[in-house]
């Protein structure tokens, strides 16, 4: 039976100890709110991808083929499981915006003339689409033109199949398979140097030859249908049209982006709120363990007027309960903002015509489920505690803590501590339990912080690594098919140029035993000067003259050790099949790349020297006259600026990252804070007598903040290093755990990192210990003279 | 405003508690002067404002109205620094339920005070003085109430304090063991000379002061001298 009174009791506890209250409740939602936050944007995108990829029939299947004819369209139809085909033109192109100095880059994407897309539908969001009989009509993708203030009406020139062409705009659209529009060779979407372009199906079919025939064929499924036996069953069909494989949607980069963004916010669900719940636990059990030190007298009275344990019991889970329900409450808040947020961030960075933010209901409760359960979990030793007490002994004040000289003997460094200091060291001594739990608290909250800022340092790395040290070209010039090696001289003769390094780039699989993977092997010279195969550890690697240098993601993914042979099935040209040993592994943290000598490749290839790329070392200051020139270069389809993809990449960093970086010092602030305040709060509670004594017999509040405080500091002065170890263990695990086959964050923590961490993490526990300081100003000194604890 | 052979000097002395809309007059315009080396047991029932009293000779408090002195400060005047600085280098306290630091010995408990004195004397000489020379290295936990009431009086007499004040030390004592006490405070007295306040209820122990105050609502009802004291070991109760 619990009465009106307990009830009281409780509200008053609970306002009491607000403080403490709020401080474990700040932890608690924390959690929640990550929590709440990822669930509900794992929700969001998944429910807005499902919807959108619906409503504009994003086909399960695409293929990409040199040429083929259209009947072929109705054999790709007749496959079991296949509902819909839709047959296109896709080709990269080299595009001229006005006042943009760089070419840009277009993927030109026909449309159907006269009747309504099967497939990868778009969605207008000015304009219309092109109308039949009119070349040179075209859509832009959405972000595209509003990164060039480009709209219907507007003109933009394109290099179609050698000739420019002039193009207007008559539509703005968003497409489901771009809603992640990559270029390239880039690591990040850049909507100013590359863009969708939407024409008309026959206008493409003519521009580049193709009158009759398709190169890329995209296939919807009946529902229930396995997309790798499709697979299997295009690729046959294709095979003889110059197939370089067809794949399913779950490779289609768009998709794979968004997909694996989701996964790692999955990740995020799991790793960091299971620190702050169990910081809260632990809180809660400190806090509820003083709680009922303080009214052992009172749970005896009670027990004496015939309440029973469980009442008590039940008394004392409430009040953790209540302490759960404030952190779950303000969880969700800030869950439902962080998502909200979070949602729109992913909406702006992946290119959805609507966003779907309604979560249901079940983020919320799971996350108030597991939190009331931490802190009830939390809560069990204590309220055992109390419940088992029997009332007479509950009565009598507490047996006085024993102190034992134990290791803080008659040591010469003992001999040496003045009182105080063997006051707050005895007490530390005294209380393992606790100041463990302080410690970790500490720890965990300069833990987070070094995981939060390693992603910047990884970032910087990464950057350093694989654009600064490993590129020493400043434009990549990308070719729409493999030319005669001479395109490389005459490249070299264009404004500016210092140097060229050839590259050739073909599509194949690789299989070693029954596995496979679809990777081009990119050929370059023997002692790359300017795109330089890099290790992580930041050596050049020279290529062998024959065998294969590969990525050690490729290695692992193949499973194949240095010596083992790969079989090589090239996608083009004359497809031959070959064997290539591994010769040499290295670590990259992009993709999963395959080496080879540009030669050695050629050989292979039975072709003399061809290649589908250039790297050019460029003087900066004859830069404008070169995009001028490459602009009108017939076979060019695709120009990369280095220091442009550098910007890029740093740009949706700062965006992203940061902003989250910025939360989580935060979250750590308030858990460095949560558990400072507590454990200074109950060190207050239980020492105030002692601390007033001391005021009393003539020590200064300064003397006495130490006596309190020194020993939060001294707990906190352990925990910073430890933190800094367990933030390097953390980031190990979820580095491991954001791992993709397309890239790897590397573990790098900058010594400033550290610093910053702990600066952070020991600015957050001074802060919380300030706080507790004024109330020491308080101590009532006068009530210790009369009064027995 | 010192005069020759006073210590300790209150004139007027007032205070009023606050709590809500009640006034509690604790102290009401008393007047009290204490002579060098004098040893004066303070009487009175509970409320009577003799701890009030105490707490503000002791510079715990302040008074609201009145002024009091030691020697030719003004304590009355005294900030909280001021106050901090008077009893780390003035006074003794003796508490009813002694307030020893549980996690340290009794020779740590008298150091800890030893170390912020001016001129000190040595720890083990004040434990010897109370008779504790042979429990140097015992915790409070391990020593019974009145072996913590006399390291609490050797704490206080430590730093040679020109004044010791006692609130009734014996308090929560049975009274053998509180004669025991109080045979200390004697020592201490007779050997340093120090000014000491003893307040209790127990009217036996006004035996062994040389003044007696008696208190009552605030202010000194009775003042009375000893002849003869009596001697702490001739007290029963």
């Amino acid at each position: 039976m619990v009465t009106g009174a307990l009830h009281r009791k409780l509200y008053r506890d609970l306002w009491r100890l607000r403080g403490q209250v709020l401080a474990i409740a700040l932890v608690m939602a924390s959690g929640v709110g990550v929590l709440v936050m990822a669930l509900t944007t794992v929700e969001s995108l998944e429910e807005t991808a499902v919807a959108y990829y619906e409503r504009n029939r994003f086909a399960d299947v695409f293929a990409q083929v040199e040429r083929a004819p259209e009947h072929l369209a109705a054999r790709l139809r007749q496959i079991p499981g296949v509902q819909a085909v839709e047959t296109r033109v896709v080709r990269t192109a080299v595009l001229d915006v006005e006042g943009f100095e760089e070419p840009v880059i277009g993927q030109l994407v026909s449309l159907p003339e006269g009747e309504a897309l099967r497939l990868n539908r778009l969605t207008l969001r000015q304009g219309r689409l092109p109308r039949a009989a009119a070349p040179d009509e075209v859509v832009l993708l959405e972000p595209f033109a509003k990164a060039h203030g480009l709209d219907p009406g507007d003109r933009l020139r394109a290099v179609v199949n050698g000739r420019w062409r002039e193009l207007t705009v008559v539509g703005i659209a968003l497409s489901p398979e771009f809603v992640y529009a990559i270029g390239p060779g880039s690591l990040m979407p850049d909507n100013r140097r590359y863009g969708i372009v939407w024409l008309g199906h026959e206008a493409l079919q003519a521009a580049y030859d193709l009158d009759g025939a398709f190169n890329h064929a995209s296939l919807s499924l009946l529902r229930g249908t396995d997309p790798a036996a499709v697979v299997d069953r295009v690729d046959r069909l294709l095979e003889g049209y110059g197939g370089t494989g067809a794949y399913a949607r779950a490779d289609q980069l768009s998709n794979w982006f968004l997909m694996s963004e989701i996964d790692q916010q999955r990740t995020l669900s799991t790793i960091l709120p299971t620190i702050f719940l169990a910081v809260a636990a632990f809180l809660t059990h400190m806090v509820l363990g003083r709680l009922i030190a303080v009214e052992r007298s009172e749970i005896g009275l009670l027990k004496a007027f015939g309440y029973r344990n469980r009442d008590i019991a039940l008394h004392y889970v409430r009040f953790a309960l209540g302490i759960g329900l404030v952190g779950v409450l303000l969880g969700w808040f800030l869950g439902y903002w962080l998502g909200l947020y979070n949602t729109r961030v992913y909406a702006e960075f992946y290119h959805f015509p609507f966003l779907l933010f309604r979560p249901g209901p079940q983020a919320f409760l799971a996350a108030g489920a597991i939190s009331l359960g931490a802190a009830l979990l939390g809560a069990l030793g204590a309220v055992r505690e109390a419940a088992a007490l029997p009332p007479a002994e509950a009565m009598r004040p507490p047996a006085p803590p024993m102190f034992r000289r134990g290791t803080l003997g008659r040591s010469g460094i003992a001999n040496r501590l003045d009182q105080p200091t063997r006051i707050l060291l005895r007490q530390v001594i005294r209380w393992p339990g606790r100041s463990f739990i302080t410690t970790a608290g500490i720890a965990m909250a300069v833990a987070v912080l070094v995981v939060a800022m390693q992603w910047l340092d990884a970032i910087e790395h990464m950057i350093d690594v694989y654009f600064l040290q490993a590129q020493q070209q400043d434009v990549s010039v990308g070719l729409a098919e493999a030319r005669s090696g001479e395109i490389e001289r005459d490249l070299a003769r264009l404004p500016g140029v210092i140097a060229t390094e050839p590259m050739r780039s073909v599509p194949a699989k690789l299989r070693h035993g029954w596995r496979e993977e679809r990777e081009a092997l990119q050929g370059l010279p023997a002692r790359q000067q300017l795109y330089r195969v890099y290790d992580a550890e930041g050596r050049a690697l020279e290529l062998p003259p024959d065998g294969l240098v590969i990525s050690t993601m490729l290695a692992k993914l193949l499973d194949v050790r240095v010596g083992d042979a790969i079989t090589v099935e090239v996608l083009e040209g004359r497809r031959p099949v070959f064997d290539v040993p591994v010769v040499a592994t290295f670590e990259t943290y992009i993709g999963s790349p395959a080496y080879i000598d540009i030669h050695a490749l050629n050989r292979l290839m039975h072709e003399g020297s061809s290649v589908t790329g250039v790297h050019l070392r460029v003087d900066a200051l004859e830069r404008a006259a070169l995009f001028r020139e490459l602009k009108s270069l017939p076979r060019v389809s695709s120009v990369t600026v280095k220091q442009a993809a550098v910007q890029t990449f740093r740009d949706t960093m700062a965006e992203t990252i940061t902003i989250f970086v910025s939360f989580f010092i935060v979250f750590a602030c308030a858990l460095a804070f949560g558990v400072t305040y507590n454990a200074a709060r109950i060190a207050l509670s239980e020492r105030g007598r002692e601390l007033a004594t001391l005021r009393v017999l003539g020590f200064t509040r300064a003397e006495i903040s130490y006596i309190l405080l020194g020993e939060v500091a001294l707990l906190a002065f352990l925990a910073l290093p430890l933190g800094c170890l367990a933030g390097y263990a953390l980031s190990t695990l979820i580095v491991g755990a954001f791992e993709t086959e397309l890239y790897r964050v590397p573990l790098v923590v900058r010594a400033s990192t550290y610093g910053w961490a702990m600066l952070i993490g020991g600015l957050a526990t001074a802060v919380s210990a300030f706080l507790v300081r004024r109330r020491v100003d308080r101590l009532d000194l006068i009530a210790v003279l009369k009064t027995r604890e | 405003m010192a005069s020759p052979g006073i210590t300790l000097r209150a004139r007027g002395l007032g205070k009023v508690y606050r709590t809500g809309d009640v006034e509690v007059h604790a102290l009401r315009g008393l007047d009290l002067e204490l002579a060098s080396g004098e040893l004066v047991v303070l009487l009175g029932p509970s409320g009577s404002g003799k701890s009030t009293l105490l707490n503000i000779l002791g510079g715990l408090d302040t008074p609201t109205s009145g002024e009091a002195w030691f020697l030719d400060h003004e304590l009355s005047r005294l900030d909280d620094a001021g106050l901090t600085r008077y009893r780390r280098d003035h006074v003794g306290f003796v508490f009813q339920f002694y307030n020893l630091i549980p996690s340290l010995t009794a020779l740590e408990n008298v150091s800890l005070v030893t170390e912020i004195a001016r001129d000190p004397m040595p720890p083990r000489e004040a434990l010897e003085l109370v008779g504790l020379g042979g429990r140097l290295d015992h915790f409070p936990a391990q020593l019974s109430g009145g072996e913590q009431q006399r390291v609490a009086i050797a704490r206080a007499i430590a730093k040679r304090p020109d004044l010791l004040l006692c609130d009734e030390p014996t308090g929560a004592l049975d009274s053998q063991t509180g004669v025991l006490v109080l045979e200390a405070v004697e020592r201490i007295h007779e050997e340093l000379g120090t000014t000491t306040v003893l307040i209790t209820h127990n009217a036996v122990i006004a035996d062994m002061a040389d003044r007696v105050l008696v208190m009552g609502d605030g202010a000194i009802h009775d003042e009375r001298r000893n002849a003869a004291r009596r001697r702490a070991r001739e007290l029963t109760w």
